[in-house]
């Protein structure tokens, strides 16, 4: 429990559009002679650091835009940071052999959000269940049939279905499909990115409790993505809010619902809709979330902020500890 | 209190080359002034559909098999399409779940909006833009002047929602349908909405029939609720009593399936199986093969039963007095 499986390390990634020869000039030609050109990268995340330790489930929420499945993706390996370190199991993924750099992509295992874009529709079941514990050689050639079997009946699915494509099963099933697909190469640790979001609330049970047993049967670690706080409650045992690329609280998960620190976690939660809550006047945060092309200077979220100090313009607050286990980053903590 | 809406023995049927899809059967319900109904159902529950049908909105091979729509006193299933037309969009409007179902991409606000507004009435341009800009600023859009001339693609998704909004309020309507606008939108600006709404329930007495899969957002809003599974209403009440004591398994299993209901870390209660598909669902409770209390009298029609005062709900074996 005590070693970390994944860790962050002043992780950025921007994305920025690509110059040809002649927008490079045009761009230094108008820098010199005219109006500064227009910046138009995108910072998505913000010198992000992160520790994940065996067998926790850590909860990463924000609203959209926030950077949050960026943050998903770069773990799984599927896009690689601009800046700063990616470490599996102690490691940096980029000074890994190839063999190595495999290896540890396997362990690291995706689950999407949409189970109908994250399918291939012309793929019968068995092949997308199949074909990378093939490719790996973690069956034998040609064999494998009772391997299969019990990924998709770990996953709940009847494997008398394995000829079928994912268009003839129901949304459930297809999250099942790619849960199954994920857990075939025997990873170690899962990135859930918004997995139960498009599903409706019985059959969203359903998967979370396979997520649960899932964890209990095969020891495994997640990075649990989603903008609702009801499921991240329940099922993380800490949690990380993000705004705009920055990590703005972290703490473990009855701390941040019992004290929320940051006034932007403050408010998240009074906006969370409850369903023990009736007949109430709602009212919200102010605004909206500024465009990650041009962030706010200071702290993100102080044109939002109800507590908002001249400080908070002109310094973007670092996260510090409040309690034990517990950080925030927000000036007011500074204050006594 | 006067009813805005009363709906009876509403059958929409979709006549498809498979078979026939009864996607609304039987489904009564009334809406008063200022109230707010939260009609709730997972996909496939038949709760959409339960919207286009009041607004004349279904298209074939679906049609109205039956049942009357009371609007006022006045029966939306039998006007001609022209009486519909000078009704939609005025006195009874929705917003749906995507806000680029109600706006035009290649249009700008104010053409759109100038457009809804002269529908409707006899408003000479300028009034109607004055109109426009002030439904803009009352549902919190910056800066409207100047947001009048933007394209729907320079707003965000709130505020395209927001848009969306303000044109179903330009003629303070009776009746609003919204059909989860919600859903695809971030708890902030969700909550920025629901701010809205209510306030127009309250201060302009319109009635508001809110559909959702979500149960924990209706149950801030909703003064009754009705819960619809396979095409029909299974219980309906005050919020509070639903929600507290439902007497439905599947209302109970819809509560009890939150995680917030939920002790942490444990499993979630969870409704086994999957919602069944809608055509040719023979006779008898729907719900019968997810349900632990299912017994062989549920292969007939459950009839609809009156818990006193007001409940109704269409079950056997109703649960009595458990707490969700």
């Amino acid at each position: 429990m005590n070693e970390p499986i994944i860790e962050l390390r002043g992780v950025s990634k921007r994305f920025g559009p690509s110059y040809d020869a002649a927008a490079r000039v045009a761009r230094s030609l108008s820098a010199r002679f005219g109006s500064p050109p227009r910046n138009e990268t995108v910072r998505a995340v913000d010198m992000f650091d992160m520790t994940v330790m065996r067998g926790e489930v850590v909860g990463l929420v924000g609203e959209s835009g926030c950077g949050k499945s960026t943050i998903g993706r770069m773990v799984a390996g599927i896009m690689p940071p601009t800046e700063g370190q990616v470490l599996f199991k102690g490691k940096d993924i980029v000074s890994l052999s190839t063999e190595q750099a495999k290896d540890a992509k396997l362990k690291v295992q995706m689950i999407f959000q949409d189970p109908y874009a994250s399918l291939n529709p012309r793929m019968r079941v068995e092949d997308i269940v199949g074909e990378a514990p093939r490719y790996h050689g973690m069956v034998p050639k040609g064999g494998g049939d009772d391997y299969l079997d019990a990924q998709l009946q770990r996953a709940g699915l009847d494997p008398a279905f394995k000829r079928r494509y994912p268009h003839q099963f129901s949304g459930g099933q297809r999250q099942r499909i790619g849960i199954a697909r994920a857990l075939a190469v025997q990873p170690e640790f899962l990135v859930c990115d918004e997995a139960v979001a498009a599903l409706d609330v019985s059959i969203q049970a359903q998967i979370l409790n396979l997520f649960m047993d899932l964890r209990r049967d095969l020891d495994l670690t997640y990075l649990f993505i989603s903008h609702d706080l009801g499921v991240v409650e329940h099922l993380s045992d800490r949690v990380l809010i993000m705004y705009l690329g920055r990590i703005v609280e972290s703490a473990p998960a009855e701390e941040v619902f019992a004290h929320p620190n940051h006034p932007y976690t403050q408010a998240l939660l009074a906006e969370v809709p409850r369903i023990e809550a009736r007949k109430r006047r709602f009212t919200a945060i102010k605004g909206e979330i500024p465009s990650p092309m041009n962030p706010p200077p200071g702290c993100h979220f102080h044109p939002r902020c109800p507590h908002a100090m001249p400080r908070c313009s002109v310094e973007a607050p670092v996260l510090k500890e409040v309690a034990s286990g517990h950080r925030s980053a927000c000036h007011l903590n500074d204050m006594g | 209190m006067t009813v805005t809406l009363e709906v009876r023995n509403l059958r929409t049927h979709f006549f498809t080359r498979a078979g026939i899809v009864k996607a609304v059967d039987d489904v009564s319900f009334k809406v008063e002034r200022g109230q707010v109904l939260g009609l709730v159902g997972e996909s496939g529950s038949g709760k959409s559909v339960t919207g286009f049908s009041i607004i004349g909105l279904v298209d074939p091979p679906g049609r109205l098999a039956g049942g009357s729509i009371l609007y006022r006193g006045q029966d939306l299933a039998k006007i001609s399409e022209e009486e519909m037309r000078s009704l939609r969009g005025n006195r009874i409007a929705m917003i749906f779940q995507d806000p680029m179902m109600t706006l035009n991409p290649v249009l700008r606000i104010d053409t759109q909006m100038i457009e809804a507004v002269q529908a409707h009435t006899n408003a000479s341009h300028s009034e109607a833009w004055t109109r426009s800009r002030d439904a803009l600023g009352m549902v919190g859009i910056p800066s409207p002047e100047e947001r009048l001339r933007s394209y729907p693609h320079q707003f965000s998704g709130g505020m395209r929602q927001r848009v969306a909004i303000a044109i179903a309020l330009l003629h303070n309507p009776d009746l609003l349908i919204a059909d989860e606008p919600t859903t695809a939108l971030d708890v902030t600006i969700q909550a920025q909405i629901l701010a809205e709404v209510q306030k127009l329930a309250t201060e302009h007495g319109t009635a508001l029939i809110w559909i959702t899969h979500d149960l924990s957002v209706i149950s801030g809003l909703a003064d009754r609720i009705a819960v619809m599974y396979a095409g029909r209403i299974v219980e309906a009440g005050e919020a509070s009593t639903v929600l507290d004591r439902p007497a439905h398994p599947y209302t109970h299993g819809l509560i009890g399936s939150v995680p917030s209901r939920n002790k942490k870390g444990e499993k979630l209660r969870q409704i086994p199986g999957m919602t069944p598909s809608l055509l040719n669902l023979g006779v008898g409770c729907a719900f019968r093969t997810r349900c632990a209390r299912a017994t062989a009298v549920c292969e007939q029609e459950p009839p609809e039963t009156l818990i006193p005062p007001e409940r109704i709900v269409r079950c056997f074996h109703p649960m009595q007095d458990v707490a969700a």
